[in-house]
């Protein structure tokens, strides 16, 4: 906008036209830089078990971690909200650690995806988690898991 | 039988789309008047019969008739009648059903009503309509017939998704559904101005009611959508950058936009292209969001479906309406001739202003939703979630803010802001004011932002009726007024969710006392309960503000068996400065009970926030159509007046 007290005449007519287009291009391109800029730095890569042994995200970087919930893992700690889990698929396992209300059909032997950080000690520290919610709501990230490990799924959670 | 009604019901209507086209673009073409004629009473008859088919439907949830497949595999006997007329659009085949009824009925509602425009535009609007509601009755018939029979008839339906269980789906999907398919006249409007080279204040005029009306219940659907998520969830948050929720908010930024540069259309005759070219965006908007929705390729309780055909069937929907409409309007842009002239400094200055920033949030929120799936057909697994999109939408909505405080001070076509000074400065001192006090008290960055311009907004908002008399102000002020200072409480709440709220997590037994910010609460008891097709535990909560009398607030872990299935029913205690929002979790192993408390300070404010915007389109809308009222009884006057001079 124009700075108090300059008086702005209407610009000449063909050029109006001209100068709109060129702001409005100029604003969509800013705003296209920008997310890709943004998009770069700030996108959560999903990650399974496997990557994160043998490359591991960058400690307080925000990713996912997708797996399966190892059987007899699953422990909480005194405080009673916070619980300790490792993920495993098949390759690597990665300690998890989560402090909150799990999902409903959060269990043992089910698929997981955590949101969260992993930490500098290697544990993923996560603030959220997300489970198969019914036959109808898988996680995205869920559908890509092993012909095994989506079958188990399916019969732990029937 | 009913089924059998309703699906010849369904194919009689996509039959009278196609002569609407077929009759609408012959008629166009020069082929006389016997064409024109049957155009409008066709789209009418269309309207109804679509809505005959959803009633049918309707008719078939509510009588549990197992014998369609829709039916079986979504209802269930047991279910409150609530939610099995509710559950007829609580899945896939049933919510595009009522995607077309009321595309069909938007269609003939216009050609019932709308008589402003010239003849040729209307019936070019109306074959438009027609192009568009035709390839949805295919989608419908050919991919997902909502009347599909089962041979044998199973004894009992599989039930209906338990989130969806609550009186939110009675209003939310067709709220937002009417806002979502109210913007295909808009675009309609906006392919027949451009077929005839009518685009002008005429065509604003006309297409401005339904925009607003669009407007309005997009407004409504997405608060209550908001509001839906935060209770039934059980997660405390409002918005999550869903791309389900993106997708809601993708048209209604678009339509945002669009209302406001048809207003300097009709008022100013400028922006013509620009105005043409968001009434074809904001409905795009909408098919995208029913692309993204629809399509199976993201999960979450809104995608029913996960069928590659469905998918790529809506996909090619898509890029035939998008394409064309953008060829067409590549075409004949040109052809637009230019508007009225202004200067940077006027009300249409500031529009503009408005315009880019709110088209700089669209595309911020628009990339954000489409990166994750372009990534992955790359074989990379992505999330985006807030991080990218608060910062990234928040730079161009921050400065439309700003500018929102002053914009609607100015006069159209030229002005300076010498004129208005003292209300730029009482803006600026409000703005600075408040900046400075959250910085001493050290707020974070975007609610600090959030909370000073809504500071200065909800002043600044009410300037344009200073000096006025109030009770002469027009409806369209009025709702201007309560739409801005409805933006400034729905940001208010949004700031002080994210800077005050107060969370715990807790483990209790029977009798433990916790603190939550300034709320004392004592867990009684926790009890079993049942209802109509589920069990719960209960927890019995006394919750005390600042040691007065206590509250009773009843958290619920509910498990429902048709499917089986578990959800937490969050308890709620409202005062007028917040909520207390408790959610019962599971037993540990202890025997104790996980508790999830937040004191939310001011959140309430945010849905009422959206309810004032919503208000504002309303009195707009009704400012408009009165006046429109009153404009066509004055001229039938003239018109009855002459007549009667003449014999």
């Amino acid at each position: 906008m124009s700075q108090p007290g300059a008086t702005s005449q209407p610009v000449k007519a063909k050029h109006q036209r001209l100068i709109l287009v060129l702001i409005a291009l100029a604003a969509l391109i800013g705003a296209a830089l920008l997310a890709a800029w943004a998009l770069r730095s700030q996108a959560s890569y999903f990650y399974v078990p496997a990557d994160i042994a043998s490359n591991p995200p960058e400690a307080d970087r925000a990713v996912r971690l997708g797996g399966m919930v190892e059987a007899g893992s699953l422990k909480t700690n005194a405080d009673g909200v916070t619980i300790r889990f490792v993920v495993g698929d098949g390759k690597a396992r990665v300690p998890v650690q989560f402090k909150g209300i799990v999902p409903d059909l959060f269990k043992e032997g089910s698929g997981v995806v955590a949101e969260g950080k992993l930490g500098r000690d290697g544990t993923f520290v996560a603030n959220n988690l997300l489970a198969k919610h019914d036959e109808k709501y898988v996680p995205r990230e869920m559908a890509g898991m092993s012909a095994d490990q989506a079958r188990k799924t399916v019969e732990e959670t029937r | 039988m009913i089924a059998n009604l309703g699906l010849a019901a369904l194919w009689l209507a996509a039959a009278l789309a196609a002569l609407q086209l077929v009759a609408g673009a012959l008629a166009l073409g020069g082929r006389g008047q016997d064409f024109a004629g049957i155009v409008r009473p066709v789209a009418v008859i269309q309207g109804l019969l679509a809505a005959a088919a959803m009633i049918a439907l309707v008719v078939l949830f509510c009588q549990t008739d197992l014998s369609v497949k829709l039916v079986a595999s979504n209802s269930h006997s047991s279910k409150p009648l609530l939610y099995k007329f509710a559950g007829s659009w609580g899945n896939h085949e049933g919510s595009m059903l009522l995607w077309v009824t009321i595309m069909g009925l938007a269609g003939g509602f216009v050609a019932l009503v709308e008589r402003r425009l010239p003849e040729r535009t209307m019936l070019a609007t109306l074959a438009g309509q027609a192009f568009v509601s035709l390839g949805f009755y295919a989608f419908l018939l050919l991919a997902s017939n909502p009347f599909e029979r089962l041979d044998p008839v199973p004894v009992e339906g599989m039930g209906l998704n338990p989130l969806l269980q609550d009186p939110g789906l009675a209003f939310h999907p067709p709220t937002l559904y009417i806002g979502y398919v109210g913007l295909s006249i808009a675009f309609s409007f906006a392919i027949g101005a451009l077929i005839t080279r009518e685009v002008g204040p005429a065509f604003a005029r006309a297409m401005r009611p339904w925009v607003l009306g669009s407007w309005i219940f997009l407004t409504l659907g997405i608060t209550a959508g908001s509001y839906w998520a935060y209770y039934e969830l059980g997660w405390g948050g409002w918005w999550f950058w869903d791309p389900v929720e993106n997708a809601s908010l993708m048209p209604w930024l678009a339509a945002t936009a669009l209302l406001h540069s048809a207003s300097v259309l009709a008022s100013r005759n400028a922006l013509r292209a620009w105005t043409v070219m968001l009434g074809v965006v904001a409905f795009s908007m909408s098919m995208v969001g029913t692309f993204l929705v629809r399509s199976g390729i993201l999960t979450s309780v809104h995608a029913f479906a996960v069928d590659p055909t469905r998918g790529s069937f809506i996909l090619a929907l898509l890029a035939i309406n998008i394409g064309a409409a953008l060829v067409l309007f590549g075409l004949r842009a040109a052809s637009v001739t230019e508007g009225e002239q202004f200067a940077v400094t006027s009300r249409e200055g500031a529009l503009v202003f408005n315009n880019v920033m709110l088209t700089g949030a669209l595309g911020i929120v628009l990339v954000g939703t489409l990166y994750p799936l372009l990534a992955e057909s790359m074989g990379q697994k992505v999330s985006v979630g807030p991080p990218y999109f608060n910062p990234a939408t928040a730079m161009f909505v921050v400065p439309m803010l700003a500018v929102l405080a002053v914009g609607p001070l100015l006069r159209w076509r030229r002005d300076r802001l010498t004129r208005i000074r003292r209300e730029v400065a009482v803006a600026a001192g409000l703005l600075l004011g408040g900046l400075a006090v959250m910085v001493i008290k050290g707020v974070p960055l975007l609610p600090m932002l959030g909370l000073a311009l809504a500071g200065m907004l909800a002043v600044a908002s009410l300037l344009p009726l200073r000096g006025r008399k109030l009770r002469t102000v027009k409806l369209p002020l009025w709702g201007m007024v309560a739409a801005h200072f409805g933006v400034a409480v729905a940001l208010f709440g949004m700031a002080c969710d994210s800077a005050f709220t107060v969370e715990r997590l807790v483990a209790a037994r029977v009798g433990d006392k916790v603190a939550v910010g300034p709320w004392q609460l004592t867990l009684k008891s926790i009890q079993p309960i049942a209802g109509p097709n589920w069990t719960a535990l209960e927890a019995g909560i006394e919750a005390s503000y600042q040691g007065a009398a206590p509250d009773l607030l009843k958290p619920q872990a509910r498990q429902f068996w048709t499917p089986y299935q578990s959800t937490n029913e969050s308890a709620l205690d409202t005062r007028w400065n917040g909520q207390l929002y408790v959610v019962l979790g599971e037993q540990a192993g202890d025997g104790r009970w996980q508790l999830r408390l937040w004191w939310k300070p001011f959140v309430p404010l945010i849905w009422y926030g959206g309810i004032l915007i919503a208000l504002g389109g309303v009195l707009a809308l009704l400012g408009r159509v009165v006046s429109d009222l009153r404009r066509i009884i004055a001229r039938d006057k003239i018109a009855w007046r002459r007549e009667r001079q003449g014999r």
